[in-house]
């Protein structure tokens, strides 16, 4: 668990709760990026869409690697093992970054403050909802491609507003 | 439930007509059974999601695709004022005589119908040049909940389907008019951070003939 200073702290007050999402589609393709805090650094578009693209490469490899795996036994006969469900969350001393691997494979990216204040697997599903209900019930929008839902942007803005005032 | 059966059911059913084996159809239902059951919003989300795409198909421009959405609503709206008022209470079956009943009768029993509330207003317009127009106010459109319409396609409102329900209604009940379908920001709100950003005003133009009516109805 990394230390967080007193004078650390005073400095983070600000940006506190979720700092920014990202949606990696199941190609890798990034198609979605947001950030909900004042005064973050900003990476160029070019960067964000090396990022999920290296991210999702890095999540298909966690996914696979697997140290115990010779000393498991074999799945009952008529069931299936669990899917692998990969890499989950990161954890470095400047933020924590949960994902969220969908059953048809997009990946929600959730950068949050380390301490996650507020944030739980809850947020997680209320925002795979808001972009199942925005994004996906939008005639306009076309599977796999880059998401530009006026609609979506404004329930996420006011979601994520809500969870990180009410700390 | 055997005197329900179709008689020639067996002849029909060559014909290509499908009837559930218990022999009982769609019009063997009471009309009122259905009044107060609800359907799943979500199921009618992705389906005018659908329509809207298949209207949007081959269009030349936006007013193309604005018709194809009112065409598709205007036998709905035909059908509901038959229904609706059948449901009405005995005494005030009538159908609605003069503009302003009517646009009751839209804003009250339609709306509460189709989407479970009244429309949010009704005004009429303040133009002295176009006496023949009405506007039927809805604050959130229960078919635009989930559409975001692209910014090239901004004129764009695909509440044109329920302005099609409308006209229908309108042209139903022996008032033969134009309803279009229009985003309108309230006035005194600025861009983003309105509060009700969807708000659409279903602009009623009623033809000459029925202004020449009401105007005959005035006097006497």
């Amino acid at each position: 668990m990394p230390n967080v200073s007193s004078a650390g702290r005073t400095i983070k007050h600000k940006n506190e709760g979720v700092l920014a999402l990202i949606i990696i589609n199941k190609a890798g393709g990034l198609i979605y990026n947001r950030t909900f805090a004042e005064g973050l650094n900003q990476l160029n578009t070019n960067d964000y869409l090396v990022l999920a693209g290296t991210f999702h490469g890095v999540h298909a490899i966690t996914a696979r690697l697997n140290p115990l795996k010779a000393h498991q036994g074999a799945t009952p006969a008529g069931t299936r093992p669990e899917p692998p469900s990969g890499l989950e969350v990161l954890e470095t001393e400047n933020f924590r970054m949960q994902c969220f691997n969908t059953q048809t494979g997009i990946k929600f990216l959730l950068f949050t403050d380390t301490l996650q204040t507020g944030v739980n697997e809850g947020t997680m599903r209320r925002v795979y909802e808001l972009y199942a209900d925005y994004v996906m019930k939008n005639p306009f929008y076309q599977l796999e491609m880059p998401v530009r839902c006026d609609m979506f942007d404004r329930k996420l803005n006011s979601y994520i507003r809500e969870i990180n005032n009410s700390r | 439930m055997s005197n329900l059966q179709p008689t020639k059911g067996s002849a029909k059913e060559a014909a290509g007509l499908r009837y559930p084996t218990n022999g009982k159809t769609i019009y063997h239902r009471p009309l009122n059974r259905t009044k107060t059951a609800e359907l799943s919003g979500a199921s009618f989300a992705y389906l005018f999601s659908e329509m809207v795409n298949y209207a949007s198909k081959k269009i030349v421009s936006i007013q193309d695709l604005e018709k194809r959405l009112n065409t598709a609503g205007h036998p709905l709206g035909l059908k509901l004022l038959d229904l609706l008022l059948y449901r009405e209470p005995a005494r005030t079956q009538t159908r609605p005589l003069t503009i302003i009943q009517l646009l009751h009768f839209i804003k009250l029993t339609l709306w509460g119908h189709l989407f479970g509330r009244a429309a949010d207003g009704l005004e009429k317009s303040s133009d002295p040049a176009t006496p023949d127009e009405y506007m039927i106010i809805d604050n959130e459109p229960l078919v635009n909940r989930y559409v975001s319409v692209p910014r090239n396609m901004d004129q764009l409102n695909c509440a044109a389907f329920v302005a099609g329900v409308v006209e229908g209604v309108c042209d139903g009940a022996g008032f033969p008019a134009r309803v279009t379908a229009h985003t309108v920001r309230q006035p005194g709100e600025e861009e983003g951070k309105e509060m009700w950003p969807g708000r659409t005003v279903f602009l009623l133009k009623f033809a000459p003939e029925v202004m020449e009516r009401e105007g005959f109805l005035g006097k006497g």
